[in-house]
């Protein structure tokens, strides 16, 4: 139940930034469109607390900070390799156990690593990421393990 | 106080401009198609969010400053899947990536 | 400062036509066309920046989910025997790496 509601109030809030008219007939037509989206996301079954992880609302902040800044570094490092050429890069693949116990923790740790420049989750069976970096500092870097640890953190 | 804000929007759409081109560079530069999708994470996540967070600065209405969260919060959640999706099926398609090969 | 910025992504979406036009294998051009759609969003925000038409951002947002569903739904097709990867073509950027 309370997925619904958190998912009509994100859609509500939705139709309300884009739409920008507050007449009658607008606001109608947007209470019908969040009601036929409700009854479809229903049909697929897909209201959940996997689509909506209100459970981790209090901690994702601090989270998304952190990986702020990790992006911001990882960033930079790509770029200078970009600018110093191919014989500095030294590309590998390598597979990484992740440590968490539910789905979504795995999901949130592989998008981290995708979204983190310089290295992507190419492939995700049971535990096992299999990870392609674009230098082998990267890999050391995860395979010591903060980011794993914080995802960790998240979920229980 | 108006003209700091609008030095450090100039900052953040010239720091967004100078990291697209490096990311252009770099898809052009690296050697093959997972090295190319490193440098396309870079004008996904920095650069996007450099140049939407000038374009804040430049202090248009509130509706306007919602949208642009709005777009920069999308382009964070859809460029990790749809990059996962490209390499996943690239590599079960058989594209091996070219490894380092000095150890 | 604004002009500067869309003259700097449109020297980046002709990078990303060059890629998408070499790019030796399918999955480069994918990842070009990818890469030129997300560039078009900011090139209009940019945009409408510069004509001081805030509408456009509607049309970004617009822009940015279908460029995604484009890009997933051409990937759905990836089990047919086109996007097989032969390495029998070696690719020039296979030797000198």
């Amino acid at each position: 139940m309370q997925h619904t509601i958190g998912l009509s109030l994100a859609l509500a809030a939705f139709w309300l930034l884009n739409s920008g008219y507050y007449t009658p007939l607008m606001l109608s037509l947007g209470a019908i469109s969040i009601a036929l989206v409700l009854f479809i996301a229903h049909r697929m079954d897909v209201v959940d607390h996997e689509s909506q992880p209100l459970h981790l609302t209090l901690k994702l902040p601090g989270y998304h900070i952190w990986l702020g800044k990790e992006i911001i570094l990882a960033n930079i490092s790509v770029v200078k390799h970009i600018w110093l050429g191919n014989e500095t890069i030294s590309p590998s693949l390598t597979t990484i156990k992740a440590s968490q116990k539910t789905d979504i923790g795995k999901v949130i740790y592989a998008n981290s690593i995708t979204l983190t420049p310089g290295t992507i989750a190419v492939d995700l069976v049971d535990d096992q990421i299999m990870i392609h970096a674009l230098l082998r500092g990267n890999i050391e870097a995860l395979e010591a393990g903060e980011m794993d640890l914080r995802v960790s953190r998240l979920e229980d | 106080m108006g003209i700091l804000i609008e030095i450090s929007s100039a900052l953040c759409l010239l720091a967004g401009s100078f990291l697209c081109i490096s990311g252009g560079v770099g898809i052009l530069r690296f050697p093959d198609f997972y090295t190319r999708m490193h440098a396309v994470g870079v004008t996904d996540t920095l650069a996007t969010g450099l140049i939407l967070l000038g374009l804040i600065l430049q202090n248009p209405d509130g509706l306007v400053i919602l949208k642009l969260i709005m777009i920069l919060l999308m382009t964070l959640f859809i460029s990790p899947a749809t990059s996962h999706a490209l390499a996943n099926a690239a590599m079960h398609n058989g594209l091996m990536p070219v490894l380092d090969k000095k150890k | 400062m604004l002009i500067a910025a869309t003259i700097a992504i449109l020297v980046v979406m002709i990078l990303a036509i060059i890629r998408g036009v070499t790019g030796p294998t399918l999955y480069d051009r994918i990842l070009a066309v990818n890469m030129f759609g997300t560039k078009t969003v900011l090139l209009i925000s940019l945009l409408g920046f510069v004509m001081g038409r805030p509408e456009f951002l509607d049309i970004a947002i617009v822009y940015a989910l279908i460029n995604f569903i484009s890009v997933i739904a051409v990937l759905r097709f990836s089990d047919s025997s086109e996007f097989r990867h032969h390495p029998a073509e070696k690719e020039p950027a296979e030797k000198d790496s």
